[in-house]
């Protein structure tokens, strides 16, 4: 499915009405993640922070989904969908603090970078190890159904993860107990190296979802307008009782896998400008020019302000001292057993001391 | 009260449970209609409907990872896995995800979740109806292990860590599960994580086991005691996080120490036992530690009453520790 046609009008038939202020803001969101994404990725190559998981060229795919969704819902991310946080009013200063793993972390520093939380934004933890997170949706989605509440989880997931025992394991339970979940697969081509072709001998990602009973469609995940469309109509199935919507957003990871790859080894460069062509935000830049809601100046005047923003993060965040070293030893348990009291004393005091309480 | 079992008082701690939180919820491979393949879960399904008693599809990882989810959001779930020894396609999520999110979300999310499941040999079970895998568990930070021997602490146990606020693995000694018979109150109670208890008192040796185990240590000491030598037994009912003060206490009075477990020795909860209480009890040690266990190869069928380290392996161990 498109909406979004090349010649930036929108296709009458599939066209989801959002207001013109409603697609200027995403148009705003995906400019706005991209420029997050860009002076991540320098300061990266710079060594000022230790990683970074990019979404270049896979915007509309996230912040389409994100929008499409209700405060109400839950979403549950891969790695690579921070601007659906940031969609929702993450504070972005948190969000580079949470890049540095400074004393401003919400997370102390615990985790690798781009693997953040919040329970304020209804969104649930990344996870390194793929598709882990597919389930989790599944049983939130139950837990929402059980308790009689009018929500529905999002879980976003690349092509690679269809391969991986969770996926198969979650989508047959959401189709059995037909599960209120929205399973968003952003085929973005490749599997850090792998490409999409070798991951699957199935010719779409969608036809999976017959294998389940999950009704599934196939929309240009470039098309932010065809995602936001596709997710509200999963989304009307999910809370009229329907069960579960397999989506795949067919996307091009123009970037590597991530700050640690070099895609250069895998893929020729030819493929890549390719899709440098069908770039999701010139594509909504077109359409909301044609409407004259948008041009050069209004572009530039925000590009200006969100990298002043972003800036003004990075300067605060490197100036936070490093999160206290006492913090890795909570939050194991609800309470700190004694052994963990004890090695939080040997390792932030160098005792070397048993915990005399627990000596006898 | 009313005499049971182990698989009447865990139904009658499920029952309970289920009875006074509406958020909790059974969930597992053949629990509903059928009752499990031990019954433990017979006529719950009945009682409380389908939508409470989950027979779910065959995948660990789905029923682990689906009640993880549950749980992120406002339930309780009590998983059954059939077998312990099924337990690992489920193990990443166990492990990887309800371990580490309450550390990795700073709190923000946390996982309530119990885990049931079936341990140990001696039902003529071979190599996949026998593990005893509690050691990986106690190795991954964020997971609590329980393993109760008889009924009143098995329905105690239960509950209590069905109230817990973190992720729960709650082993079963199915060897166990019909031959031990004891009153237990109909009513919920619970017994508190974390405290082992002392099943006989002794001077001599501290014989420390849990699970079946707990009962062929019972009977070693039982039998030394006509030889002369004097063992307190105690059972660990909670093994993370361990009652390190009830058994430094004990080996300080005693001076010698047994481990007994089912689980293959090497890496077993028994080297860390070891470890702990010559750390902190090193000075008080009139012997060298010794673990009774498994041996280092998978559990066989024919001769798992020479692989599980029942009384008559105990006992000598007593003795030559006590004679040390």
């Amino acid at each position: 499915m498109h909406v979004i046609r090349d010649d930036g009008s929108l296709d009458p038939n599939f066209d989801p009405g959002l207001s013109i202020d409603q697609v200027v803001a995403l148009y705003k969101a995906m400019v706005r993640t991209r420029i997050v994404d860009d002076r991540l990725e320098r300061i990266q190559r710079q060594g000022r922070i230790a990683f970074h998981v990019g979404s270049l060229g896979e915007e509309a795919a996230i912040i389409g989904a994100a929008a499409a969704l209700r405060d109400r819902d839950w979403i549950v991310p891969c790695y690579r969908e921070v601007g659906a946080l940031l969609w929702r009013g993450y504070p972005l200063q948190r969000y580079i603090d949470h890049m540095y793993g400074n004393g401003g972390d919400p997370l102390h520093g615990r985790q690798m970078p781009d693997h953040t939380v919040s329970r304020e934004h209804r969104y649930l933890a990344v996870s390194a190890p793929i598709g882990t997170q597919i389930p989790h949706a599944v049983g939130i989605a139950m837990a929402s159904k059980a308790r009689g509440l009018d929500e529905c989880a999002g879980v976003f997931f690349g092509d690679g993860a269809t391969s991986s025992n969770d996926f198969h394991a979650a989508m047959n339970f959401a189709g059995v107990y037909r599960a209120p979940v929205l399973f968003l697969c952003r085929n973005n081509g490749y599997a850090i190296s792998l490409p999409t072709e070798q991951q699957t001998a199935t010719r779409t990602m969608a036809e999976k979802g017959a294998a389940y009973g999950v009704p599934a469609a196939r929309v240009d995940g470039n098309d932010v307008l065809a995602v936001w469309r596709a997710v509200r109509d999963g989304l009307q199935r999910a809370t009229s009782g329907g069960g579960p919507t397999f989506i795949e957003l067919m996307t091009y990871r123009v970037g590597g896998h991530s700050t640690s790859d070099d895609p250069r080894v895998y893929r020729s460069q030819e493929e890549t400008d390719s899709w440098r062509k069908a770039d999701p935000l010139l594509r909504l830049r077109k359409h909301i020019e044609q409407r004259d809601m948008w041009n050069d100046e209004l572009d530039g005047d925000w590009r200006a302000v969100c990298n002043a923003e972003v800036k003004e993060c990075v300067r605060r965040a490197e100036e936070k001292p490093p999160p206290a070293l006492g913090d890795l030893f909570t939050d194991v348990y609800a309470e700190q057993p004694w052994h963990l009291r004890e090695q939080q004393a040997q390792c932030v005091d160098g005792s070397r001391a048993i915990d005399e309480e627990n000596k006898s | 009260m009313t005499e049971m079992n182990l698989v009447q008082a865990i139904r009658s701690g499920l029952r309970g449970a289920l009875q006074q939180d509406e958020n909790v919820l059974v969930m597992g491979e053949d629990v509903g209609r059928l009752g499990g393949v031990f019954r433990v879960t017979q006529g719950l399904q009945k009682e409380f409907g389908a939508d409470r008693v989950l027979d779910t599809p065959l995948s660990e990882t789905g029923i682990l990872g689906t009640a993880i989810g549950m749980a992120l959001h406002g339930l309780r779930p009590v998983s059954e896995i059939q077998f312990a020894d099924f337990i690992y396609p489920g193990f990443d999520q166990l492990v990887n995800e309800a371990a580490k999110y309450r550390h990795r979300t700073a709190g923000e999310f946390h996982v309530p979740m119990v885990v049931r499941t079936p341990y140990g040999g001696g039902i003529r079970g071979g190599q996949y109806h026998s593990q005893s895998p509690e050691a990986l568990f106690i190795h991954t930070p964020g997971l609590k292990v329980v393993c109760p021997s008889n009924p009143y602490d098995a329905k105690g146990l239960l509950l209590e860590a069905i109230r817990d606020e973190d992720p729960v693995l709650f082993f079963e000694p199915k060897r166990v599960y019909r031959a031990v018979k004891m009153d237990v109150p109909d009513e919920p109670y619970t017994v508190p994580l974390g405290e082992a208890k002392i099943v006989r008192p002794g001077e001599q040796v501290t014989c420390i086991a849990w699970g079946a185990m707990l009962y062929e240590a019972f009977t070693a000491a039982e039998e030394v005691a006509k030889q002369g030598v004097d063992v307190e037994v105690i059972d660990l009912r909670t093994l993370w996080p361990l009652d390190i003060g009830a058994l430094v206490a004990s080996v300080e009075k005693t001076g010698r120490v047994v481990i007994v477990h089912e689980a293959p020795r090497t890496c077993g909860f028994g080297s860390e036992l070891v470890a702990l209480i010559t750390e902190r009890a090193f000075l008080h040690l009139e012997a060298p530690p010794v673990r009774v266990t498994g041996w280092d190869t998978p559990f066989p069928l024919t001769h798992e009453h020479e692989y599980l380290p029942l009384a008559h392996r105990i006992a000598p161990a007593l003795l030559e520790t006590a004679r040390y």
